[in-house]
């Protein structure tokens, strides 16, 4: 049912959407876990996760003279065969001194997931960010409101789709004598392009830790 | 019969006690709070998305303007999460560097709040007698970064350099003549160890000043005590870390029970409240200032006996030295590498915390094996505990929102992102 991963020293299960609520609420309440606090609650959109710019597996025979033109032709250097929406939840137990994280993978669109508020109340407002910036649906939440954007605000500006510069920008218009909204004239660019290199040839160097 | 509605109050964003840009909806039953509701995001920034379109070590500088008081603990958080997924270690001369400005750091940032909330609550002096200390930390910050406040100091693999040996110096100018200039310049004669020194040494009477002006003050007890009390099971329901948990009695503090750096070589102690009330926190605050002050000087009398090396000898990671790259070919490939395209991260994901002085602050990193974060997601402890202004302030008057939001020592920098 669930899987356990662990990585760089930290413990992570993940779990289905719809055990989310069970899971929690055993994990706070059964002595052999205690997680009395949750620390964090975040969305993950895997959409262009290992897909990069410029992937150097080996080193290229054409050298690095190109320049990175479109965003659309990507190459991939990690795969990814999870679904696209993740929503990371990081656990703390003062009496056992434990963190855990737990991932569950909402389905559909938008993406839905029961809300944890009822077992910790800090989910609030983390469940609130979460919904603001990925567009998850918490079920049962008391107040899924936006929480960080603008008032009016259309969008989930942290998916990968969206533009990092944004779709709309306000300005002070003195002869209108208001605060105006119109669409963005920034030209995206990329200072730097997104690389992958296989060659962590430094890893070896430091085995410990 | 008429109809009794309540009165709702917009109190901010900007409002010098809304500690930045918090607007906060009040709904009033005469001059008792019914309910609060904080809307948040006026500095939204996207710091987190910003920093997904860049390499790891740019955004190294976005970590300080995130909680503008207590940057190097940001730039630590952070720091921290990179060397987790890398898999390196600092030298230890580097550990002992972080600890002692991050608890630079904390003094700093307890400063300002307890500054800025005795000025909330209506006492003015002390707000000019904190930033009289301030100065001197600023100056320890610029010293060995070159930038007061904003520093990038911390770097995967250890610290940008090593400590000055010599303080820089005040200069005559039309405004201080040379012998005021000397005056000024007393104790910047030495290395910037020795200008901590002495500020250790006179700090401790400080705060006595500090605490002689408040804590047996009836009008700052009559604020604060029996004001916004948090039990200590609800302390921990509503998330809440650093000095909140530890007023409402919770003995907990990451750099006992989960030591990062040279902590655990480090004698110092954990100030616990007992009521979790307003007047507690500050207590526990207070004596945070003295704490941090002990940790400062173990490490100043550590980093005198032990020279070596601040950051890792793995040019994948650390530039070289300027000298080698003159005259070193591979040293100037590896310049050139790590400031156009930076280092690859494996992938994977991790987290890390640090014991920042409001809290826990967290960084939780995914990386796909690229030189720029898949996703960074930064855990602020400000966050929780706005989040819990509303169940805290109801019941309570108008006025004591004021110094309930001022005890939780919230900066927007951090809980906007």
């Amino acid at each position: 049912m669930t899987d356990v991963i662990v990585t760089n020293d930290d413990i992570t299960i993940e779990v289905p959407a719809e055990k989310i609520l069970e899971v929690c609420t055993a994990l706070r309440s059964e002595l052999l876990f205690q997680f009395d606090m949750l620390i964090d609650v975040c969305g993950v959109d895997y959409l262009e996760y290992g897909l990069v710019e410029w992937a150097t597996d080996t080193t290229t025979a054409t050298g690095f003279s190109r320049a990175v033109e479109k965003s659309s032709d990507k190459e991939r250097i990690t795969d990814w065969k999870k679904p696209r929406f993740a929503v990371v939840y990081h656990l703390l137990s003062l009496p056992l001194n434990q963190r855990l994280r737990v991932r569950t993978f909402p389905a559909g669109e938008p993406p839905q997931v029961d809300s944890v508020e009822s077992v910790w109340a800090s989910a609030n407002w983390f469940e609130r960010e979460a919904f603001d910036l990925y567009g998850i649906l918490f079920n049962g939440h008391s107040d899924l409101r936006r929480i960080l954007t603008d008032y009016g605000f259309v969008g989930h500006p942290f998916r990968k789709d969206f533009p990092i510069s944004g779709y709309i920008e306000v300005r002070y218009d003195a002869s209108q004598g208001r605060v105006i909204y119109e669409p963005v004239n920034i030209e995206p660019r990329i200072l730097v392009p997104k690389v992958g290199r296989h060659d962590n040839r430094y890893l070896g160097e430091h085995p410990e830790s | 019969m008429t109809e009794i509605r309540n009165y709702t109050l917009n109190f901010g964003p900007q409002h010098p006690a809304a500690h930045g840009v918090l607007r906060l909806i009040l709904e009033l039953d005469g001059e008792v709070i019914v309910r609060a509701d904080p809307h948040i995001g006026l500095l939204h920034r996207a710091t987190e998305k910003l920093a997904e379109t860049k390499p790891f070590n740019q955004s190294i500088g976005y970590m300080d303007r995130l909680d503008y008081v207590s940057m190097m603990a940001n730039e630590h958080g952070y720091v921290l999460a990179i060397e987790k997924l890398l898999g390196i270690t600092p030298p230890i001369r580097a550990q002992y560097i972080r600890v002692m400005f991050d608890e630079i750091t904390r003094v700093l940032n307890h400063l300002l709040w307890l500054g800025a909330t005795a000025l909330d609550i209506g006492a003015m002096t002390v707000f000019l007698y904190c930033f009289r200390e301030r100065e001197d930390l600023f100056d320890c910050y610029e010293a060995v970064s070159g930038a007061r406040m904003h520093a990038t100091y911390y770097r995967p693999g250890g610290v940008y350099r090593d400590l000055p040996n010599k303080m820089p110096q005040y200069q005559p100018s039309r405004w201080h003549n040379e012998k005021q200039v000397d005056a000024m310049n007393a104790n910047r004669e030495g290395s910037l160890l020795d200008f901590i020194w002495a500020f250790t040494e006179r700090f401790p009477k400080c705060v006595d000043e500090y605490e002689t002006l408040l804590t047996d003050n009836r009008i700052w007890k009559q604020r604060t005590v029996n004001i916004g009390v948090v039990p200590p099971e609800r302390a921990i329901q509503l998330g809440f870390t650093g000095p909140m948990l530890r007023g409402s009695g919770v003995e907990w503090d990451l750099r006992k029970k989960q030591p990062y750096e040279v902590y655990d070589q480090i004698d110092f102690s954990i100030p616990v409240g007992v009521n979790g009330d307003c007047y507690d926190r500050y207590l526990v605050r207070v004596e945070e200032l003295r704490q941090s002050n002990r940790i400062i000087r173990q490490c100043v009398e550590w980093l005198r006996a032990n020279p070596g090396p601040v950051v890792i000898n793995d040019h994948k990671i650390v530039p070289p030295r300027r000298q080698e790259m003159k005259d070193d070919m591979e040293s100037l490939i590896h310049h050139f590498k790590l400031f156009t395209e930076g280092y690859s991260v494996p992938a994977g994901e991790a987290y890390a915390a640090v014991e920042a002085p409001k809290g826990e602050f967290g960084v939780y990193l995914v990386s796909d094996g690229a030189n720029k974060p898949y996703r960074l997601k930064v855990r602020a402890p400000g966050f929780s505990h706005l989040a819990a202004l509303d169940e805290m302030v109801r019941g309570h008057m108008l006025a004591d929102a004021v110094a309930i939001l001022a005890s939780q020592d919230i900066v927007f920098g951090e809980i906007d992102r």
